[in-house]
């Protein structure tokens, strides 16, 4: 393709926490601080810094990006924040991708941050100023409402029930009690699903991920520097997003497109032909549990409705054919939301070097998928990562 | 992170910590009013709501009529600029029962908010709405619905003008 | 490395109110003028789409959700930066360095007319912890920051109120400005005191409307177009967002964003490299302190430069010959790319009543505004 190879060389990350006592510049702070050790660099090694960071309305702060800079090390260094809803922790790694890639700079240094926990009465609450101020905002609509809607269309196209679902929060659950920064990790069952409060049907308790606070951080470089820095240089080989329409009412929410497109942008440009043998390792975003099966279906990686089949039969288990989610997921680690993105392609690059500890996928697994969804059941990020 | 990492950082508060006082805090209530401009699309559907109707828009490339309506077709890139009167009924795309409020606080008797594809639209074009003189157990996807509106003099040129969708 | 050039241009005109329009139809008057200069299909040919918004400057959250359809990005690469107009310029550019897309574009708007407690959202950008609590207009920032300016400097209030008749002056030979004005150093010295030293007068007001930009890549830029504008060099910088330890005379981050371009463009002695050049005047001391950090003259000259006239349309080296934010109005984020867009149609030779001769290098400096010390700069030649 002739152009210029991004290694990831180094990550680190904070717990994940309902409520953190540091500050969001502190969280940003500890991560980029980790992922910088985690390399043997310091902040002078740092070309560039891409900072990913979702609503503002959670810290009660206009241009957080700002606020966030010192924190992120970017003091004195071009500093740019992306920012495309819930899709922004896996997108923040594309727009480090892209300072480096570019020539402009050897290494990047990439921060996702949220604190969500300082939004009150409820971080929830935030989300009512997603909607469309004239049309949708005077109804007074909730988060809830659009993943309940999704959900219920999804499941009533393909015939699925609430247990076929439900199974994906019990794995991802379980395998975030192998990750020391989970939030909600939790032994539970199909039943305590089915049983947890009704939110917004078919949205039940158990079947969403919390609000949390927490930060990650990734450091990029450039082929000749990443090969002086660590003997396990992580790549980007490739990197696809897509935005479909605002009017999300004109679309059938059974399938998200989006995350097709994002999906065959990035398979084109790894060259990648068949996902389902070249992928070994899957991080979908799963912010729901229907939503890591939606997404499977959108990345090409099970056919439309058979997503549930394979996660029945084992296949998505972490010793599985297709691991999905080994992190434990947003449902099982928690969702700060941009840096839950961030962190799923970090557990990717300790997967990928054989350094995830007790959640380490078996078989050496050669090549990652990490993806990230958000807006208004509107965007998709993905990146894919290999060795 | 790295099987070699021991300790992750990051200081976990609990509900107890605040209760006794061991947390210092500041509070804000921001002042965020703003006055959006509807333009030219969004204008005329309110003011038809207000009178009564529910108007689309028609593409004369791809010939799709979307509502809400738009000064541009997003598939096309071509202006739009046929509005075209809809009916008062639709379907039901997909429906949620919702015990929780905006603040995420329980409500007591549930809503059931609603895509609802307007008849007269092409397919799939649709309105969030809400739906009510109906059971929840009752609502089914691909469900009849016509719109229940305010009395005339009630109306302010909003979507809710329309109050809800009610089976047919 | 690959040469990337800015290729079409679209603007929707800038004014104080637009309540006929949403920011929906201002974003697609802009982007539908942009491509049709670019001569671009965005359904067919362009491959990457970045939005330059803040939610709270639009009373949204998210609001990247609501840019791809007026845009032509429907189903297509779009993303959002939160930072300044030229931000996002850069970010379409690095995506064009990369090879993985040959045509990007960039849009930036304001609707600050409705933005109703305009001033409470710039303080909601302040510390909560350390500087909200004292409850203060956050421009007191900007009157602290020319105080030290002046002290540092020598530069008097009178050369910071020319620069204020100067862009107005400029700006009424902008038929897309908003505050064109023919004003005197006497009504600027004398309109009311905001924040000491900075008067009323000096603060540009806000206006609304939409800015797009089309990039291509080399070989694809010479086929859309006679006459590309090439990008030759950007920097950006961040400072400090802390009040209690920024450096408040020197505009660090215009000095570094600077220092990052040239050396990108390979200028050495800007002052004779660059032929005009566009920056930041949300205040007008701000004018002079960037032209100083930005390098286009030595500190404390660029005070002189503007009485003797040095910077005015015939001048030695025009400084925002649009107006900048005092005479088209202030563009919120969007500023930057007003700023750009100027140096384009300069460079282009469209400038009618305002257009400078033989120009061919031009620098664009864009500023985030208070409180923070974030730039970005971009040297644009023919």
């Amino acid at each position: 393709m002739g152009m210029r190879k991004v290694a990831v060389v180094g990550a680190g990350m904070t717990k994940f926490m309902r409520r953190a006592q540091e500050t969001g510049r502190e969280l940003a702070y500890q991560a980029s601080k980790m992922a910088l050790d985690s390399c043997e660099m310091t902040l002078d090694d740092i070309d560039c810094v891409a900072l990913g960071s979702a609503p503002d309305a959670f810290d009660g702060l206009h241009m957080k990006g700002e606020y966030l800079s010192d924190g992120a090390g970017a003091w004195h260094k071009p500093y740019m924040r992306s920012y495309v809803g819930g899709g922004t922790g896996v997108f923040a790694a594309i727009q480090g991708w892209y300072h480096v890639a570019s020539g402009l700079f050897d290494t990047c240094l990439v921060v996702c941050e949220e604190k969500m926990s300082s939004c009150k009465p409820h971080p929830q609450s935030a989300f009512l100023t997603i909607f469309d101020h004239t049309t949708e905002r005077p109804l007074k609509p909730n988060l809830v409402w659009i993943f309940a809607l999704e959900m219920n269309r999804y499941m009533t196209v393909h015939g699925l029930e609430k247990k076929d679902i439900a199974q994906v929060a019990v794995k991802n659950k379980r395998n975030a009690l192998d990750h020391p920064c989970a939030q909600v990790a939790a032994d539970i069952t199909v039943e305590d699903v089915l049983n947890s409060e009704v939110l917004a049907w078919p949205v039940q308790r158990l079947d969403i991920s919390p609000t949390s606070d927490g930060a990650v951080a990734m450091v990029l470089a450039a082929e000749h520097v990443a090969k002086r820095i660590t003997d396990k240089p992580v790549w980007i080989r490739g990197v696809g997003w897509s935005l479909d329409t605002a009017y999300w009412t004109n679309r059938d929410l059974y399938y998200p497109k989006y995350v097709e497109y994002a999906a065959r942008m990035a398979y084109d440009m790894a060259g990648i032909k068949e996902p389902r043998k070249e992928i070994h390792i899957v991080e979908p975003y799963d912010p729901f549990d229907y939503k890591e099966l939606h997404h499977l279906e959108g990345l090409l990686l099970a056919d439309k409705g058979e997503a549930p089949r394979l996660t029945a039969d084992g296949v998505t288990a972490r010793d599985g054919n297709m691991p999905v989610c080994p992190s434990g997921g947003l449902l099982g680690v928690g969702n700060p939301i941009a840096a839950a993105g961030l962190m799923k392609v970090s557990e990717l690059f300790w997967q990928l070097r054989g350094e995830a500890g007790k959640r380490q996928v078996p078989g050496r697994p050669r090549t990652g998928l990490a993806q990230s969804w958000g807006d208004l059941m509107q965007v998709g990020c993905v990146v894919i990562l290999g060795v | 992170m790295s099987a070699n990492v021991e300790t992750f950082p990051g200081t976990p508060l609990s509900q107890a910590d605040f209760d006794e006082g061991k947390i210092l805090t500041t509070h804000w209530i921001p002042k965020l009013d703003y006055g959006w401009d509807a333009g030219v699309a969004i204008s005329r559907y309110l003011a038809e709501l207000k009178n009564g109707r529910i108007v689309g828009i028609r593409c004369q490339r791809c010939r799709r009529i979307v509502v809400p309506p738009r000064v541009v077709c997003e598939w096309c890139w071509e202006p739009m600029d046929e509005w075209t009167y809809l009916e008062d009924s639709g379907t039901v795309n997909t429906f949620s029962i919702c015990y929780i409020r905006w603040d995420a606080s329980r409500a007591k008797e549930p809503q059931i908010p609603a895509v609802i594809e307007i008849d007269g639209a092409s397919k799939g074009a649709g309105i969030l709405h809400l739906l009510e003189e109906v059971n929840p157990e009752d609502v089914r996807i691909g469900m009849k619905v016509e719109a229940v509106r305010k009395p005339a003099e009630e109306r302010t040129g909003s979507i809710t003008d329309i109050k809800y969708f009610k089976p047919i | 490395m690959r040469k990337v050039a800015i290729v079409g241009v679209g603007h929707s005109g800038f004014r104080s109110m637009t309540p006929d329009m949403s920011y929906k139809e201002l974003m697609y008057e802009a982007a539908a003028k942009a491509y049709e200069d670019a001569g671009v299909d965005p359904r067919r040919d362009v491959e990457s789409f970045v939005s330059v918004a803040e939610d709270f400057n639009e009373g949204t959250s998210i609001f990247d959700e609501y840019v791809p359809d007026q845009i032509g990005g429907v189903l297509k690469p779009v993303h959002t930066i939160s930072a300044e107009g030229i931000h996002g310029l850069i970010a379409a550019y690095m995506q064009v360095l990369t090879g993985a897309m040959d045509i990007v574009m960039v849009e930036a708007h304001s609707k600050a007319s409705n933005i109703l407690t305009l001033s409470d959202v710039v303080a909601y950008a302040m510390d909560p912890i350390y500087n909200r609590p004292l409850r203060a207009n956050p421009l007191f920032i900007a009157g602290m920051e020319m105080n030290r300016y002046l002290y540092e400097t020598g530069t008097i209030e009178e050369q910071c109120a020319k620069v204020v008749v100067k862009n107005r002056g400029n700006g009424f030979l902008n038929p897309s400005a908003a505050y064109g004005a023919s004003l005197t150093m006497d009504l600027v010295m004398t309109s009311e005191m905001i924040s000491y030293p900075l008067k009323r007068l000096e603060i540009s007001s806000h206006a609304d409307g939409a800015i797009v930009m089309v990039l291509a890549s080399g070989d694809a830029a010479e086929e859309l177009t006679d006459l590309p504008i090439w990008i030759r060099g950007v920097g950006w910088c961040n400072e400090t967002p802390s009040l209690e330890t920024r450096d408040w005379e020197g505009a660090i981050y215009a000095r570094k964003s600077a220092e990052l371009a040239y050396r990108m463009a390979g200028i050495r002695n800007p002052r004779l490299e660059i032929d005009f050049a566009e920056v930041d005047d949300t205040f007008a001391y701000k004018e002079l302190q960037h032209m100083e950090a930005l390098l286009l003259c030595r500190d404390g000259e660029a005070g002189f430069l503007v009485e003797e006239g040095a910077t005015e349309l015939d001048g030695e080296l025009p400084i925002n010959p649009s107006g900048g934010s005092l005479g088209v109005g202030h563009l919120l984020d969007a500023s930057g790319l007003g700023r750009v867009l100027e140096v384009v149609m300069q460079l282009r030779g469209e400038a009618g009543q305002r257009q400078l001769e033989d120009v061919e290098t031009g620098l664009a400096f864009g500023w985030r505004g208070i409180p923070t010390t974030s730039g970005a700069a971009v040297v644009l030649s023919i």
